[in-house]
């Protein structure tokens, strides 16, 4: 089927464009005709809420972006941070929430392609990834299906591509029943005097077409991504793209190889709304019009008509401004990799986008209100309702235990070792930590002693019981798994999934979760760089748990004194530091109260900023000086959880006092947050330790002795010892008897 | 000794090849390219792991139809020594220099994690800095490393001592026959296997296992151990 470019517009046709009406008479303003059929789809595309951020735009603006580490934030493919000795890290963490529940293993695919090329459309050879996943509840008809898709499509593609896949989350929840979440993260590593940005420069240049050929998949995608889905959803379908991770390899290597000969002068990845949200990001950051000649693109399709081609979204394919003197060499290095590349238009000096299409032109439309002037709306919303705390005697009580290992046998806290052993998690040679750990960690190529961390988080459960304080959890939790390794962290990237931002309480959530996470990043230091919103998660008015996803990037000195989970040797003291006086007290939000007495009432526990910095800094200090050996931090599960993690992740079990005053049930399982398992290899008596002791006084710091490790069970207070070995049995069974049954 | 490694469009472990070759024997291994017709002087070949041409048909069937690996199987005519691993050496049974099939995993996943390996023939260019029976960590990293040969070839290689590694401790991570993960040719200097050694030859790694195999075939004395 051809579609003509002199349909006739109609309001049907409108609505179906997800434009509306007065979004419509905005576009008659700005172009003072009724818009070609062509334009109208150019419109749609870069003004639904995927590319235009119209909702979000409002509160995003008050994030922190900015550090002295910070090379570039938000507004390009990627963050970019530096690391020093001339080297940055690129990174950004990108949804592809959408096209996976509708076909999960492309879906997924595509999700990974696509931000693995935000990476490297910057300059960077791309050096970790990872995968933040929701998916509905277990028992879900759908759920093993997406499950099963959604890992072979991230590996299918991060494998082929060739990129360690080192850290990750994977969750269930009857919430996303009808909408998984797929949040693909990719790092990579550049060199500062080597970053490319998408801003064309210069008037008559050549803008030229990289990659693969355009085709009809998935045309209007991006306008699918920001609507709602309903019962004939499976009518969606052929708007999801299919990924080619072997020619993404190939336009890796002919990129990079050209961004050497210093022939780039402006580079953007097509990704939504491929070759349309490219050409009008070229020119608008650049003030530059952009004339493109259809005729010259690369097809694979026959009869592909202007509105067609500009709205695909067929997957590896590149824009680019080249040096006209090096048109030569840029070709010779494509076709070296068996890559198109044709030059299909030039920049104007008119801030007009003009589209000519077998002698006709189809559009020309003022490039400034497409790209960086698009409509930005301060959607209504209301402050969510804030849950009562539990009574204090609201204790439910359970054999610690039997308690311990049916959270660990149960589908949120059990292994995902079934999941990431479908991932390279080795390939680069780089691999420090894979995923098992508080961070995935990769080591700095040409470099002796750094390393980066990379860890991706967030407690959906928490915010949707109290938007901003989940949202500071968030990025506390990201902040702590990566100091848990001994790194700083530097930087991170945002990935909001939300319902309709159209209803006021989820606008509300919104709101709020990213109030919380600018706080946060203000307290730590630690910006946000890069990122992506995911709204309209929503399934029959279901919306899913409000996902604000942190994805983090810390940098570790010298990873030969980085700290992993598992205890390094028995007999050692067990420290738990940042502990409150009853060492966990806050079970409201608790897996425990969640798993153990199907409970989800309650606030979150809180996060003090101040304390989870001052708790933080001096952890991480005590990695870089030697005297930690083990560190994890206590986040799902809290201390009974955190400890068997340790013991399973080095088969060395480990005896845990109880307090004598109080219930055990807070202090085993609640989650208060700013804490952290240590193991110290100093000696009770020695004067190392008293030193220690005096300084965690005078900062204000409790760090109980709580144990020591040793032995082959975990002996948590009174309850009965376990085997480290049936610990490990419960955690690694749940995962494959779900998939394989 | 010098050594070559072969880079074809789609190959992802090459990096890794490169590095560690150079890590070992202290040089930087040639590189030679999917259309180059001649190999140059060298010591070893070696055709590191990925996914050639996208492996959208048979793993490596593309590959071993391309110019470059008419050159390498001049050079193993010659007695120069190839290794091909994970890819590689699915490329070498396409390219019929190694008996057998390299067919989808058993589970039908892709696979990554570390499993243990025996060293069953020690007596051989590639394995002479292994001890007979020798236990070694190596991971893999794969979709297609289920080996497979007909009862006549597998006796062959069997009774010619032409496994050089075999999974052990309950640990074939794809099915493959006779838990084999690496053979050689019948003139003994074309070996192909599964893991990846490569990626366990230094501290960084958590150990360096995979080193001897490639210390073994550029001629490098075993390092003795050190006093403690």
């Amino acid at each position: 089927m051809t579609i003509s470019n002199t349909a006739k517009i109609t309001d049907e046709l409108i609505a179906a464009h997800g434009l509306k009406p007065d979004e419509y008479q905005r576009i008659l303003d700005l172009v003072g005709r009724e818009p070609t059929f062509t334009e109208l789809g150019i419109f749609s595309a870069m003004w639904n809420e995927h590319c235009s951020y119209k909702s979000s735009k409002k509160w995003l603006r008050t994030l922190p972006t900015s550090g002295p580490q910070v090379i570039q934030g938000p507004g390009e493919n990627a963050g970019v941070v530096d690391i020093g000795d001339g080297d940055c890290v690129v990174f950004k963490m990108e949804s592809h929430n959408h096209p996976s529940y509708i076909e999960p293993y492309q879906g997924a695919a595509t999700g990974v392609g696509g931000i693995l090329r935000d990476v490297f459309t910057m300059g960077a050879r791309p050096i970790a990834a990872m995968n933040a996943l929701r998916f509905g509840a277990p028992d879900h008809p759908k759920t093993r299906h997406l499950v099963s898709g959604v890992v072979a499509g991230i590996g299918g593609y991060g494998n082929a591509f060739g990129v360690p896949t080192v850290g990750g989350e994977v969750n269930f929840d009857p919430r996303y029943n009808g909408n998984c979440l797929v949040n693909a993260f990719a790092a990579g590593l550049a060199k500062t005097d080597a970053i490319f940005l998408s801003e064309a420069k210069g008037v008559g240049l050549p803008v030229v077409y990289l990659g693969a050929k355009t085709g009809r998949d998935g045309v209007g995608g991006a306008t699918m991504a920001s609507a709602e889905f309903d019962d004939k959803i499976d009518e969606k379908r052929p708007t999801v793209q299919v990924g080619d991770p072997f020619t993404e390899k190939c336009l890796l290597e002919a990129c990079l190889e050209l961004m050497a000969s210093g022939a780039v002068i402006a580079i953007q990845d097509m990704g939504a709304a491929g070759l349309t949200c490219s050409a009008v990001e070229m020119g608008a950051k650049g003030d530059l019009g952009i004339q493109l000649e259809l005729d010259k693109v690369p097809v694979r399709e026959d009869r592909m008509s202007a509105y067609e081609m500009m709205l695909s979204e067929s997957q590896e394919r590149m824009l680019m401004v080249l040096r006209p003197e090096k048109e030569e060499e840029a070709e010779a290095i494509f076709r070296k990799w068996g890559l198109d590349f044709a030059i299909v238009g030039h920049t104007t000096d008119d801030l007009r986008f003009r589209i000519i299409h077998q002698g006709e032109e189809v559009a020309n439309l003022p490039i400034k209100d497409l790209g960086d002037q698009a409509p930005e709306y301060d959607r209504p919303w209301v402050e969510p309702t804030p849950r009562q705390p539990l009574a204090s005697d609201d204790i439910p009580q359970a054999d610690i235990a039997d308690a311990l290992l049916k959270m660990l046998g149960g589908p949120d806290l059990s292994s995902r070792r079934w999941v990431w052993e479908q991932y390279d998690t080795l390939i680069q040679g780089n691999s420090l930590q894979i995923p098992g750990g508080d961070a995935g960690v990769v080591r700095v190529e040409g470099h002796a002693t750094k390393a980066l961390a990379f860890s991706s988080d967030v407690t959906p459960r928490y915010c949707e019981a109290d938007p901003y304080e989940g949202g500071k959890q968030a990025v506390a939790e990201c902040w702590r798994n990566l100091t848990a390794t001994g790194a700083m962290p530097l930087a991170a990237t945002d990935n909001l999934n939300f319902g309709n931002p159209e209803r006021p309480e989820i606008m509300g959530q919104l709101v709020k979760a990213v109030q919380g996470i600018g706080d946060a990043c203000r307290a730590l230091g630690f910006p946000i760089v890069s990122g992506n919103v995911s709204l309209y998660n929503e399934t029959n008015g279901q919306g899913i748990l409000p996902t604000p996803t942190i994805g983090g990037v810390g940098l570790i000195q010298d990873w030969s004194k980085m700290a992993r989970i598992g205890f390094a040797r028995e007999g050692e003291m067990i420290l738990l530091f940042g502990a409150p006086d009853w060492w966990g007290m806050h079970l409201g939000q608790s897996a425990y109260m969640r798993d153990i007495h199907g409970r989800a009432d309650g606030p979150p526990p809180p996060v003090d900023l101040t304390h989870e910095k001052k708790v933080g800094d001096y952890v991480r200090k005590l990695i870089r000086s030697g005297i930690a050996t083990a560190v994890h931090d206590l986040s799902d599960g809290g201390l009974a959880v955190g400890l068997a993690e340790m013991a399973m992740a080095s088969s060395i079990g480990a005896t845990v006092s109880q307090l004598a005053q109080g219930d055990p049930i807070p202090q085993f399982f609640g989650e208060d947050q700013g804490r952290y398992l240590v193991t110290i290899n100093l000696s009770a008596q020695s004067d190392e330790f008293e030193a220690m002791l005096a300084e965690l006084k005078q900062l204000g710091i409790f760090a109980p002795w709580i144990g020591t490790t040793g032995g082959s069970e975990l002996k948590l207070g009174h309850t009965r010892a376990i085997p480290v070995t049936e610990l490990t049995a419960a955690h690694e069974s749940w995962f494959p008897s779900f998939m394989d049954k | 000794m010098k050594s070559a490694v072969v880079v074809l469009p789609g190959l992802n472990r090459d990096r890794d090849m490169i590095a560690a070759l150079t890590k070992i024997s202290g040089k930087v291994p040639v590189t030679v390219w999917q259309t180059d017709t001649e190999i140059p002087d060298v010591d070893l070949v070696v055709i590191p792991g990925g996914f050639s041409y996208g492996d959208y048909l048979r793993c490596g069937a593309i590959a071993a139809r391309m110019p470059v690996m008419r050159a390498v199987a001049e050079k193993a005519e010659k007695g120069v020594q190839v290794i091909g691993v994970c890819n590689g050496f699915q490329i070498l049974v396409e390219a019929g220099m190694l008996p057998g099939a390299l067919m989808r995993n058993d589970h039908l996943k892709f696979v990554c994690r570390e499993v243990k390996l025996r060293v069953e023939n020690a007596n051989t260019s590639f394995t002479r800095n292994y001890a007979p029976g020798q236990i070694i960590r190596a991971p893999v990293a794969h979709h297609d490393g289920n080996y497979f040969a007909d009862p006549e070839t597998l006796a062959r290689i069997e009774g010619e001592g032409r496994v050089l590694f075999r999974y052990a401790e309950n640990t074939n991570p794809n099915g493959s026959i006779n838990d084999i993960a690496g053979i050689v040719n019948d003139r003994g200097n074309v070996l192909g296997l599964m893991p990846h050694p490569e990626n366990l030859i230094e501290a960084a790694h958590g150990g360096s296992d995979g080193r001897p195999l490639f210390e073994s075939a550029l001629g490098i004395a075993a390092p003795q151990p050190e006093p403690a």
